[in-house]
């Protein structure tokens, strides 16, 4: 029975894309084989560049991460020296290594509950047809634009002690100067707000979008029907926004990660390590000091934790978008 | 009546309401890059004193000795080439590898698009230190290369996808016709597809305009003399060197960030939509 139903299945199969392929091959019948010859070079001239590329810079540096992450090397001649997992041992030993893990998961809190919420209040807020909509959309989105090093320059002046505008507000108030960065307690909390300011506008957009696509009719007939304007938002607006929601979750996160631009002018990691993530720290220990090893294991680390996140955040979150 | 006069008084409190925190949120946003503008025409004494204000004097002379300076040129104009080189190269190979997924069915096609898929998922920074040694070997190390190619294998994974998506949304028809005149693929790609393509180009492109004006980590790594400095580094250098002589510091990174505002403000459309479209599409 079993061979029989396959092949009648493949046949099925097979009948309509043969005679897709014949139609036009019947009106030009000597075509045929120079259209496959034809196939064939676009395939060989259009694929090979990106392929090599990508191999060449992406997939295999990748997998040399984690061949030198069982090494001890400095980057000279070929790594010899077998250590299997020490790297890694020593990783999670390391103070600023749990530190800059615990710095990463601070900031996809701090993004989640500040971030978000305060991106959809200021989409819900330019959705309304009142002037000067455009102007504020443009303000917002100003700091994404702008790099992240001369964002955290621009914040270290802001922060400075002597001559940044804290400096004058608490005088002004008849404080002491404050040095926000050089307190190792502090300065974690100074570069969220950073973070904050410079991607709130980019989520915000994300959402004036989301609330673009949420049908009026619905909204309108909440409000025939009696529902406040918190309620509009709660029950009708917030579940609408749904798959937008988990896209800025997922920005967050992954921006989260890969932060390093911004700490290096505002605090290169310090005081005392509290402001390492994984980046700043395989820059400060692996890359300086050029140990291969240690340096590719915090990029193994790193990938794992990013494989992990997109492919169960995917799974999870995202299979009805 | 009291109804209609209750729901415009309504509506005059909200107005109120709405534009007062939006100022606010538009001040927090541009009192640091007023303050850094402004702060970049004063003295240092003039600084400490008052940094919110208008400087008591103007000291021109901190911008325009940079202007009239070689570094700035020379860092603004490194950008420049990096960025060119990068988005050049990253249309033409991700175009063309997009086409072939987009039109030809072949074996193991949707493998080889989950493969370019997986450079989405991790940053260039996890790989940095083999790309490192990668780059070194290849004799690559501070040339604009160096940091070109890494930058493009990077991006290649969002432009492959944002241009097959695009490909595959024009009409089938269009190929069908083309295929009955005796158009071939390659014929195809340049004289329809690609003259079709004007909006996903534009995307791409500001995409990976922007990421590279902005990099800094690459650059950081791959180059090691202030000739070939992108102006990222270039401003990390200049602050180490000028410490803390803020308002030089100051006029300094508005200059550096100017090309940028303006051709924001110019093209604020094309930017918006590319930059988050691409995220969206994706």
């Amino acid at each position: 029975m079993l061979p029989t139903n396959e092949s009648r299945t493949m046949a099925n199969i097979s009948v309509p894309s043969m005679t897709a392929a014949a139609r036009p091959a019947r009106k030009a019948a000597n075509r045929k084989s120079s259209v496959a010859h034809d196939r064939l070079t676009v395939l060989l001239i259009f694929l090979p560049p990106a392929l090599l590329l990508f191999t060449l810079f992406v997939i295999m540096p990748m997998g040399e991460a984690a061949w030198y992450s069982l090494y001890k090397w400095n980057g000279y001649g070929t790594p010899t020296e077998f250590i299997g997992l020490r790297n890694f041992q020593v990783l999670f030993r390391n103070a600023a290594f749990t530190q800059a893990l615990m710095n990463n998961g601070l900031i996809i809190v701090i993004s989640i509950c500040i971030q978000v919420p305060l991106a959809i209040w200021l989409a819900t807020m330019l959705a309304h047809r009142i002037p000067g909509v455009v102007g504020f959309r443009l303000i917002f989105f100003l700091p994404y634009v702008l790099a992240d090093v001369a964002a955290g320059l621009i914040w270290r002046f802001v922060y400075d002690g002597d001559y940044g505008l804290f400096a004058a507000i608490s005088n002004f108030f008849g404080f002491a100067n404050p040095y926000v960065l050089a307190d190792k307690d502090v300065a974690i909390y100074a570069v969220l707000g950073v973070i904050v300011w410079k991607y709130f506008g980019f989520h915000m957009m994300l959402f004036i979008a989301g609330l673009q696509s949420v049908d009026k009719s619905v909204l309108e007939a909440a409000e025939i029907d009696g529902a406040t304007g918190w309620q509009k938002f709660r029950y009708v607006t917030l579940p609408l926004l749904g798959s937008t929601l988990r896209l800025s979750i997922f920005f967050a996160v992954v921006g989260s990660l890969q932060l390093f631009d911004m700490i290096m002018p505002l605090t290169g990691g310090g005081p005392s390590n509290s402001t390492q993530t994984m980046v700043t720290f395989l820059y400060t220990y692996g890359v300086m000091r050029m140990q291969v090893g240690l340096g590719s294991a915090v990029g193994v680390v790193l990938f794992i934790i990013c494989v992990t996140l997109a492919f169960g955040y995917k799974r999870i979150f995202m299979r009805h978008d | 009546m009291t109804d209609m006069s209750s729901s415009i008084r309504m509506r005059a409190s909200t107005r109120i309401y709405l534009y007062v925190s939006l100022s606010l949120i538009a001040a927090i946003v541009l009192v640091p890059l007023l303050t850094t503008a402004l702060g970049g025409f004063k003295t240092l004494g003039d600084l400490r004193t008052n940094p919110f204000g208008l400087p008591v004097e103007w000291q021109w002379t901190n911008y325009t000795d940079i202007l009239f300076g070689e570094r700035y040129w020379m860092q603004i104009g490194n950008s420049l080439v990096i960025a060119a080189l990068t988005v050049l190269l990253t249309l033409i190979v991700s175009s063309m590898a997009a086409f072939a997924f987009a039109h030809i069915r072949f074996f193991g096609s949707s493998f080889l698009l989950n493969y370019f898929l997986l450079g989405l998922m991790f940053p260039a920074a996890t790989a940095i230190l083999p790309l490192f040694i990668r780059i070194r070997d290849l004799g690559l190390l501070n040339t604009y290369w160096g940091v070109v190619l890494p930058q493009v294998a990077f991006g290649l994974g969002m432009s492959i996808l944002l241009f097959r998506n695009y490909f595959r949304n024009l009409p089938e028809e269009l190929f069908q016709a083309a295929f009955v005149d005796g158009c071939g693929y390659l014929r195809f790609f340049w004289h329809v597809s690609l003259p079709l393509s004007r909006p996903i180009v534009a995307t791409v492109s500001i995409i990976s305009f922007v990421g590279s004006w902005n990099s800094y980590i690459l650059p950081l790594i791959m180059l090691n003399s202030e000739s070939k400095y992108p102006w990222p580094l270039g401003i990390m250098i200049y602050r180490g060197e000028y410490g803390t002589e803020w308002q030089l510091v100051l006029a300094f990174i508005t200059l550096t960030i100017l090309p940028t505002i303006i051709v924001f403000f110019v093209a604020q459309k094309h930017i918006i939509a590319g930059l988050t479209a691409g995220a969206v599409k994706s």
